[in-house]
């Protein structure tokens, strides 16, 4: 019998390494994973890389993982915020490495870790700082049918923590509105991926034509209380 | 001193507007893009694309009325129109870079002759640099439309030869629409679409330091 449910974050988290890379959803207010995240600080894992569309926001959830200084390097497109101050303190007292990605790139990359393609070439990018490797190297490049194209390799997870809707035992998932952001293309591109939901259901109650990210995808699901965060968080819908 | 006016904030949106046609799929970025929303003509089927995983977005909610879970690119919170739809955000870059939103609009420091685009790093030393879906957005839309002042607060020109920002895309702009003009970018150079009333072709030319086909 198969059941993903898992009784608590902490027993989902068993086990993460020293040194894993971990997959972050959400965007803005939108499909954080808070719960986990607080859940991976008490794990107490270290020397992690993160990837996430952002680098945290104010003093709760990828930031205090940051200000707890579990993580060695961030994965992002867009670190700098209005009250980005954990990390821009880190980045600018070099105790962080950043790689800056574009969005669509950094969509992309996980995409293809999680199809199993090898690298691909993609025409964001191309002639721009971005097109350059960490030591300042360009990045391979090829002109195919009269367009410039800059090669991207896939970024893999030995985790991805996400924030779903509803889930039933066999790991299937729907999302909610925007929420649904990174969540599936992370949920392919990690070994283990960790999904919250709010509802549970039995198996056969989510319509099929309507699950988002097939169970094949999802390790473990735990069931979370909504709660109104401070940046507004869920709200109940009509 | 020649006679005449800039094209406010709200003039510049609507004549951007103007150029959006029915049945479009379309990207309007952060900041200023946003406002030509509230001009797309009565009547006009327009669907915005916002990059975090909406197509049909609507306007504001009614205050109260905000879900933090519909939000658009610039974590503003947001509505969906019937026959909206949400997607994950490889779908949503996928609409960008393989051609499928008809138009892009977006903000920029500078734009070059040839329609070179750099509107998301100054360069400025120490800085925490931040792209976003800049670089995407400039490169996978059909047309790449650019909104922005033409001068800086120092007057000089934000249409240049050559862009001396760092780069978001090459080649990429199609046309700028400005506070004193509206050009179109092409591989040979700047060519007029139009122009505030009063201003002269030359003192046009004189303002930007190039060449602008009539």
């Amino acid at each position: 019998m198969i059941n993903k449910i898992s009784p608590s974050i902490a027993e989902a988290l068993t086990g993460v390494a020293d040194g894993s890379t971990v997959l972050i959803g959400g965007f803005g207010t939108a499909g954080i994973p808070n719960e986990l995240i607080e859940g991976l600080i008490e794990q107490g894992a270290r020397e992690l890389t993160v990837v996430n569309n952002n680098a945290g926001n104010g003093d709760s959830g990828l930031a205090a993982l940051l200000k707890a200084g579990r993580v060695r390097k961030i994965i992002c497109s867009f670190p700098r915020q209005t009250d980005s101050w954990v990390f821009d303190e880190l980045y600018r007292s070099g105790k962080i490495e950043l790689e800056l990605v574009p969005q669509g790139n950094l969509a992309e990359r996980l995409r293809a870790a999680g199809a199993g393609v090898g690298a691909f070439f993609t025409p964001t990018g191309f002639g721009t700082e971005l097109a350059l490797n960490a030591d300042g190297t360009p990045k391979e490049t090829r002109r195919i049918n009269g367009r410039d194209y800059v090669l991207e390799y896939p970024i893999h997870g030995d985790l991805a923590l996400i924030k779903a809707e509803t889930g039933d035992r066999w790991g299937n998932l729907t999302y909610r509105k925007a929420a649904r952001n990174f969540g599936p293309v992370m949920a392919t591109a990690a070994k283990r991926t960790v999904a919250t939901v709010h509802e549970v259901l039995e198996l056969g109650q989510l319509d099929p034509e309507a699950i988002v990210t097939p169970g094949i995808f999802v390790s473990r699901i735990v069931k979370i209380e909504r709660v109104a965060t401070q940046a507004g968080g869920f709200k109940r819908a009509a | 001193m020649s006679n005449y006016t800039k094209r406010s904030k709200q003039e510049l949106a609507q004549r951007v507007a103007q150029d959006i046609f029915d049945g479009a799929y379309v990207n309007l970025g952060i900041g200023q893009p946003t406002l030509v929303a509230n001009y797309l003509p009565e009547g006009m089927e327009v669907v915005l694309h916002s990059e975090n995983g909406i197509l049909g977005m609507g306007p504001a909610p009614a205050a109260g009325d905000e879900d933090y879970d519909l939000i658009n690119a610039g974590k503003q919170p947001v509505t969906l129109l019937p026959g909206g739809a949400y997607f994950h955000h490889a779908d949503s870059f996928a609409m960008m870079r393989g051609g499928h939103l008809d138009i892009s609009v977006l903000g920029a420091f500078q734009v070059s002759a040839t329609g070179d685009l750099a509107n998301w790093s100054t360069g400025e030393a120490g800085a925490i640099p931040a792209v976003g879906g800049a670089m995407d957005l400039a490169v996978g839309a059909k047309e790449t439309w650019v909104m922005m002042d033409l001068l800086t607060k120092q007057g000089q020109s934000k249409v240049v030869q050559s862009c001396t920002y760092p780069l978001t895309g090459i080649g990429c702009v199609k046309r700028i629409y400005a506070d004193l003009a509206t050009l179109e970018c092409t591989p040979s150079g700047l060519r007029l679409i139009d122009k505030v009333e009063g201003l002269e072709h030359t003192e046009l030319e004189h303002l930007i330091g190039l060449p602008v086909q009539a």
